[in-house]
């Protein structure tokens, strides 16, 4: 449908594409999922919360602490609840009675840790009326059983009528009571032990200490333990690293159960595993420490809702694991990033160059090719053999390359030879493009590959078009004036111009609200923003008008940006997926799903088979565009990242994020990932990163929204002037 | 919310007593504690949850500000229906108020006659946005164009001098820094020379040929004889971004010419000097910390020495005196902290001058003036004491045995100058009543007229309060900046505006110039040395500062016109900001503690005004010159 001149090629194009959704598109989105606990939930949970639960609960716990000859918390118990001793005797005996018979398998493996558990909570149904249970007489016992914690994912109860079957599920995993008066116990026990292990398995175990408070804190909120859980909060949370801080806000404004239920953080939290890399030492040691402890609390925690990725080997060091620490969930599991990117640039198409560009026939490239031109200074295309590392050339079908595309190229390559080479001696020149007048509304801007061009997006949700060069935006003329121009002539594209229109500059009205994103096509033909009323809009850069709403997020779309072979675009906003589009699709081929929290900034590889996308869950992940799978996930940022870049051979990443730092990726060759003590993913450049500071140019109070170097390593910047 | 930061601030929740008022406010009257307690919880809540939200617009927004449509995005979020009617401009200015323990910030919010909104004018269409292009480096080097910041900007030159060592970043033309002063009275010569090599050997002390021109422009300038062509040079000083590279040179050319011209007594030439110091400091793109150590010697040589004219029987000295101090206490005021003491130090040096008995009357004057201009603290407690000592001994000039003119002269300004700052500090200090006999006794020979200048004084503060509550109305106009430097997208003086406070029953404004650069009168020149407030736009401000610098007031009820102008404002005719003052009399109760103490020739002209501060071209030496350094 945007199609203008390329139809026929496109149409091709669309075949292919279908053939493949077809093929797998229905399996990308559930291999993208990779929380389980999402996926799994088929109904709602039976809550489990009763009158007598509590006295029940305590009942249980009673007797835990009996068997493990903690007299004095029994006594302490008993005495706060103000149970008599033979009144809490014979249910337990009868409740531990009743579990082990009706789970004679659990009940066989008495010394583990699980089975405890288990039976703690199944204590609970089978306890006889006496104990004000009557008014769950009637339920059916195996609801408990799911309830409890350990098999919460695979609840199957009669649902509530509830509208937010999911939540509840995620949130009844909650839903085991422990004593809360325990919990700084059971936290400072374990920060006890963790403070007096060897110094080699510190740094790793301390990696427990964030998700398990948060975890514990959230149990508190859950079981209506406000105080509790308030004075937990201000005990330990002066304990997590700083880099948390952010969350933590979030977590200590959520003080009631009903704080819970949409809560997106906490819905984080829950649905996804918190990732640990922990050595098998370590791990061992952990393991051992909470068994010999009966440390049930904390053990439960660990197996439910932190995924450990024990690893052979060395224990990481402090540094080490700060370098790739810091997300929402954790750091990304060895398997996630085990997938082979192929990172290496598509050979270029064998294009024929005149030699002399030096001739000053730059207007007629299209003469007569001379000669092949004999070197090429941009370093991927160096050699004309395959790139190893480069995916197939078909791997994604890709738009075929029109007349004026590949003018353009020529022009490219003429332009590469009068390229400069920076180094530290040779700083590049800034030419800075100030937006006056954008009283702070200036959101998003781009150029275009030969910076011809510059769009903003503003806050007033309008899209501007600047041409920078004296070639004036013109608009094609009207249908009837079209038809009376002669097809035949040499200057038809001319033509077909209406010179009355030509201005400097052209504004694009559509959106309803604020335009975050915003991107040209690589032929100029076309250009993309992305906004806040949920929509990506593709604009027509001959006719200035738009051409296709793309409407798929319903949320605000932070970030759109085309391929650099045109045809596809990606679009990532507030409802944490991303989506790919092919222009003349309405409904996108691809959808990225598995970022925890908004995705803040797209970016499409150079070779175009690989996307990636950050997100202020505080990872950055690689999509494959073929497959749908998440290749990569990247992580050591401390804030959200707000933006990416690929060096032009594709083999390197940089990021940065509102933690201030710049982060440079090497993650996509085949790391080593079982020794941890040189893969960190990226390039950490902790002290030095001064020497590489280049030069620091201050503007007169503009921030500076978007960088891009020209084709001969100019470097343009924009940004609106803020008086 | 003034918890204690990181977790803590997670815990405040609205006070139930705004539910109540909300929950009155649509009509539910009674409403229960517990639902308050409830409510309130729940509200706060959410409300977090939206500013979170809103956050997220504001990042993506490129701003630093949330705003209103911010909140309102958040809310479509939520499926919340927006608030509408609730676009602000980005500064909602708050109103702060206590009482009874409770404060209180609220929105005014006036009510509006719709006829009023119909019938005002259309706003001027904003301008469209416009895209302009500028070289922000050049090969790795930052062209010095008006686009560009200048060089240095002024926390860069602080940092530079607090932090000699820090590595200085490339892509910043850095200018090689003298050493931070070793101390305001030490001599200059040294620690210049011996700290500068060692610590900074790689310092840069060229300056481009267009500097070294506009440099000997300035200076001949500002020391030449023809009057317009300084106010412009001044004028350039006060308000051009990039002199920062000159500093060092501006800062040796006036320690040196204040050496020279104390020796050679030539006063016009140390007025000028001083009128440089001024500007430099009212130059807000410089940090002149690194260059106290040479401009603080030449100050208070121009405050104390003994001999600052070929003929000081004649010649106004004083007026350079009183100017001089002004600048010292401006510079204490900015410059002094903890580290280098400069108040202090100043202090010392004045006080050990004033006390030492051979103090020729001159220098004496310059201490007491210097020590005066430091504020009412120092007038409590270093002058009121020697109140008697020194009255005693101008009683012995004037009554004993005429020894010289000029001692007479001496002792008759150091009386009027006691007079007048000790009045107004008394007149707060000094409960009712002002009985002559004991203060007398208290102050000796100048307690009768201390006595008298007080209950002037007080008249004054008595019929100020009674006309206090005028109307004032504050004008504001914005003026295009003049200097080349700040054009194109616009300087950071860009946001000055020129201001007229004026009471409406006395719209007698007079003009601030004294008269166009042109016309080279002395009176004019001379009355603008006095006025010192520097530029700020806060009216409240100036009219502060007024009560430290304007000399002149009468008891007559006839309306009394007080000008002041910025800086060195008169002369810079064409200075981007200027204030002027009217003030009906009183109207403002800073100004009457001044008011009484005044010379009793002084009445409510400003001619008057002017002819006491004028710079009288006589002769008749009298004392050696010592200068300080």
């Amino acid at each position: 449908m945007a199609a203008v001149q390329d139809g026929q090629l496109n149409l091709e194009v669309e075949k292919d594409i279908k053939t493949e959704i077809t093929n797998d598109g229905s399996g990308n989105i559930n291999a993208n999922s990779s929380s389980p606990g999402s996926t799994s939930s088929g109904g709602k949970s039976k809550s489990p919360a009763g009158s007598g639960e509590d006295q029940q609960t305590l009942l249980a716990v009673l007797q835990f602490l009996k068997r493990n000859k903690l007299t004095e918390s029994v006594d302490i118990l008993r005495r706060e609840a103000g149970l008599s001793a033979d009144a809490d005797d014979s249910p337990v005996s009868e409740s531990a009675g009743a579990g082990s018979g009706g789970v004679p398998s659990v009940g066989a493996d008495g010394g583990d840790a699980n089975s405890l558990l288990s039976r703690v909570s199944i204590a609970t149904p089978v306890a006889p009326p006496d104990c004000g249970l009557d008014s769950h007489g009637g339920l059916a016992t195996p609801i408990y059983f799911h309830s409890s914690n350990n098999c919460a994912c695979t609840v199957v109860a009669a649902s509530g009528g509830e509208d937010q079957p999911d939540v509840n599920v995620v949130l009844s995993a909650y839903s085991q009571q422990g004593d809360p008066v325990l919990y700084p116990l059971y936290y400072n026990g374990l920060k006890k032990f963790i403070e007096s292990v060897l110094d080699c398995h510190r740094a790793e175990l301390s990696q427990v200490f964030y998700p398990l408070f948060v975890h514990m804190y959230l149990e508190l909120v859950y079981n209506n333990h406000e105080n509790e859980a308030k004075q937990f909060f201000e005990k330990f949370s002066g304990d997590q690293e700083c880099y948390y801080e952010e969350d933590l806000r979030i977590l200590s404004s959520m003080s009631k159960k009903e704080h819970m239920k949409g809560n997106e953080t906490m819905l984080d939290f829950r649905t996804s595993k918190f990732v640990l890399r922990i050595s098998r030492d370590s791990y061992q040691l952990l393991k051992r420490h909470l068994q010999e402890r009966q440390n049930n609390q904390i053990w439960n925690i660990i197996q439910e809702h932190l995924y450990i990725d024990i690893f052979d080997g060395m224990p990481r060091s402090k540094s080490q694991i700060d370098a790739m620490s810091g997300s929402l969930a954790g750091e990304g599991k060895r398997d996630a990033n085990k997938a082979k990117v192929f990172y290496g640039l598509l050979k270029e198409p064998e294009i024929e160059v005149p030699l002399d560009d030096e001739d000053e026939e730059a207007e007629n490239e299209e003469g007569k090719p001379k000669k092949k031109k004999p070197k090429k200074d941009s370093m991927g295309s160096k050699s004309k053999k395959q790139d190893p590392n480069a995916p197939q050339q078909t791997r994604i079908p890709l738009p075929e390359l029109k007349d004026s595309d590949k003018l353009d190229k020529i022009m490219n390559m003429k332009e590469a030879t009068k390229k400069i080479r920076l180094g530290p001696d040779n700083l590049p020149s800034i030419c800075f493009y100030s937006f006056l007048n954008a009283y702070q509304g200036l959101t998003a801007v781009d150029f275009t590959d030969d910076s011809s061009l510059i769009a903003g997006g503003f806050a007033d949700s309008t899209v501007r078009v600047w041409s920078v060069t004296p070639k004036k935006l013109r608009r094609v003329k009207s249908a009837a004036d079209l038809s009376n121009i002669d097809k035949e002539s040499d200057d038809v594209l001319e033509r077909i111009m209406d010179e009355k229109t030509a201005s400097e500059s052209k504004i694009l009205y559509g959106h309803s609200g604020p335009v975050y994103g915003i991107s040209f096509s690589p032929d100029r033909n076309y250009l993309l923003s992305s906004s806040e009323d949920g929509t990506v809009r593709l604009w027509s850069l001959q006719t200035f008008t738009c051409l296709v709403g793309y409407k798929g997020h319903n949320y605000p779309v932070w970030d759109t940006q085309f391929s650099p072979y045109g045809y596809y675009f990606i679009s990532g906003g507030h409802d944490r997926v991303a989506r790919l589009w092919a222009t003349d699709h309405y409904q996108p081929l691809r959808m990225f799903a598995g970022h925890l929290a908004d995705i803040t900034c797209t970016l499409f590889h150079p070779n175009s088979n690989y996307v990636a996308t950050g997100s202020a869950d505080r990872t950055i992940r690689l999509w494959d565009v073929l497959t749908g799978n998440c290749v990569r996930i990247l992580t050591g940022h401390k804030g959200p990242i707000h933006s990416l870049a690929f060096s032009p051979n594709g083999k390197f990443m940089a990021s940065g994020a509102t933690d201030g730092r710049v982060l440079l990726w090497d993650a996509f060759d085949d790391v080593e990932l079982d020794d941890f003590t040189a893969a960190t993913g990226h390039i950490h450049l902790p002290e030095n990163s001064q020497e590489l500071l280049l030069g620091t140019y201050m503007t007169k109070s503009t921030p500076v929204i978007h960088l891009h170097f020209t084709r001969r390593n100019l470097l343009l910047a924009a940004g609106a002037y803020n008086p | 919310m003034a918890e204690e930061r990181r977790p803590k601030q997670c815990t405040v929740v609205l006070p139930t007593e705004s539910m109540k008022a909300m929950a009155e406010s649509i009509g539910v009257g009674q409403l229960q504690e517990e639902s308050c307690a409830a409510l309130s919880e729940e509200v706060s809540y959410r409300i977090k949850e939206i500013a979170q939200d809103a956050l997220k617009f504001m990042h993506h927004g490129k701003r630093c500000k949330l705003t209103t449509s911010d909140i309102d995005h958040a809310l479509k979020l939520k499926n919340v229906e927006p608030l509408y009617g609730f676009q602000s401009q980005e500064f909602i200015p708050f109103r702060f108020a206590s009482g009874g323990g409770r404060e209180l910030h609220f929105y005014e919010e006036k009510e509006v006659d719709l006829s009023d909104i119909i019938n005002t004018p259309l706003p001027r269409v904003p301008l469209d946005v416009s895209l302009k292009a500028h070289w922000l480096s050049i090969e790795g080097v930052q062209p010095a164009i008006p686009e560009n910041p200048p060089p240095a900007p002024k926390e860069q030159q602080k940092t530079e001098s607090t932090e000699p060592l820090k590595a200085v970043k490339p892509g910043q033309e850095e200018e090689g820094s003298i050493q931070k002063g070793q101390g305001a009275t030490s001599a200059e010569a040294k620690g210049k020379k011996d700290g500068l090599m060692r610590m900074k050997p790689r310092s840069t002390h060229e300056l481009s040929v267009e500097q070294q021109l506009y440099y000997k422009e300035i200076t001949e300038a500002c020391v030449g004889s023809c009057e317009a062509k300084r106010a412009e040079a001044l004028q350039s000083i006060a308000t051009d971004p990039g002199l920062y590279q000159m500093l060092p040179r501006f800062s040796t050319f006036i320690s040196e010419g204040v050496r020279v011209n104390v020796v050679q007594n030539n006063l016009a030439l140390l007025i000028y000097l001083m009128r440089m110091v001024k500007a430099l400091m009212d130059n807000p793109t410089l940090y002149l910390e690194k260059y106290l150590h040479e401009l603080i010697p030449a100050v208070v040589t121009c405050i104390v020495s003994k001999q600052l004219c070929l003929r000081p029987d004649v010649d106004n000295h004083w007026a350079l005196r009183d100017f001089a101090a002004r600048l010292m206490a401006q510079s204490c005021k900015t410059f002094s902290t903890t580290t280098n003491n400069i108040q202090s130090r100043i202090t010392k040096t004045f006080t050990k001058s004033w006390l030492d008995d051979k103090t020729q009357w001159t220098t004496r004057y310059g201490c007491i003036a210097g020590l005066s201009e430091l504020g009412p603290d120092v007038i409590k407690t270093l002058i009121l004491p020697r109140l008697t000592v020194e009255g005693a001994r101008i009683k012995a000039v004037s009554d004993g045995p005429v020894v010289s003119n000029i001692d007479k002269i001496g002792a008759d300004h150091v009386q009027s100058l006691l007079l007048k700052h000790c009045a107004s500090v008394i007149a707060k200090a000094r409960p009712l009543p002002d009985n002559v006999e004991q203060y007398r006794a208290d102050y000796g020979y100048l307690g009768p007229m201390l006595c008298s200048h007080v209950v002037k004084a007080r008249a004054q503060a008595a019929l100020q309060a009674q006309q206090v509550n005028r109307t004032t109305l504050t004008i504001t106009q914005p003026r295009p900046t003049l200097t080349v430097s700040q054009s194109g997208i616009g300087g950071s003086g860009g946001s000055r505006t020129a201001s007229i406070i004026k009471v409406p029953s006395s719209l007698t404004l007079m003009s601030t110039r004294p008269g166009t650069p042109t016309q080279l009168s002395p009176p004019a020149t001379k009355y603008i040395v006095m006025a010192t407030s520097s530029g700020s736009s806060s009216t409240q401000q100036v009219i502060t500062r007024t009560s430290s610098s304007l000399t002149s007031a009468t008891s007559t009820p006839q309306p009394l016109v007080k000008l002041e102008s910025g800086g060195s404002g008169g002369l810079g005719g064409s200075r981007p900001l200027q204030k002027y003052i009217v003030v009906s009399l009183p109207s403002s109760s800073s100004l009457e503690s001044k008011s009484g103490v005044l010379p009793p020739s002084s009445s409510a002209s400003p001619i008057l005004l002017e002819a006491r501060i004028k710079v009288d071209c006589s002769d008749s030496p009298s004392a050696s010159t010592q200068s300080p350094h």
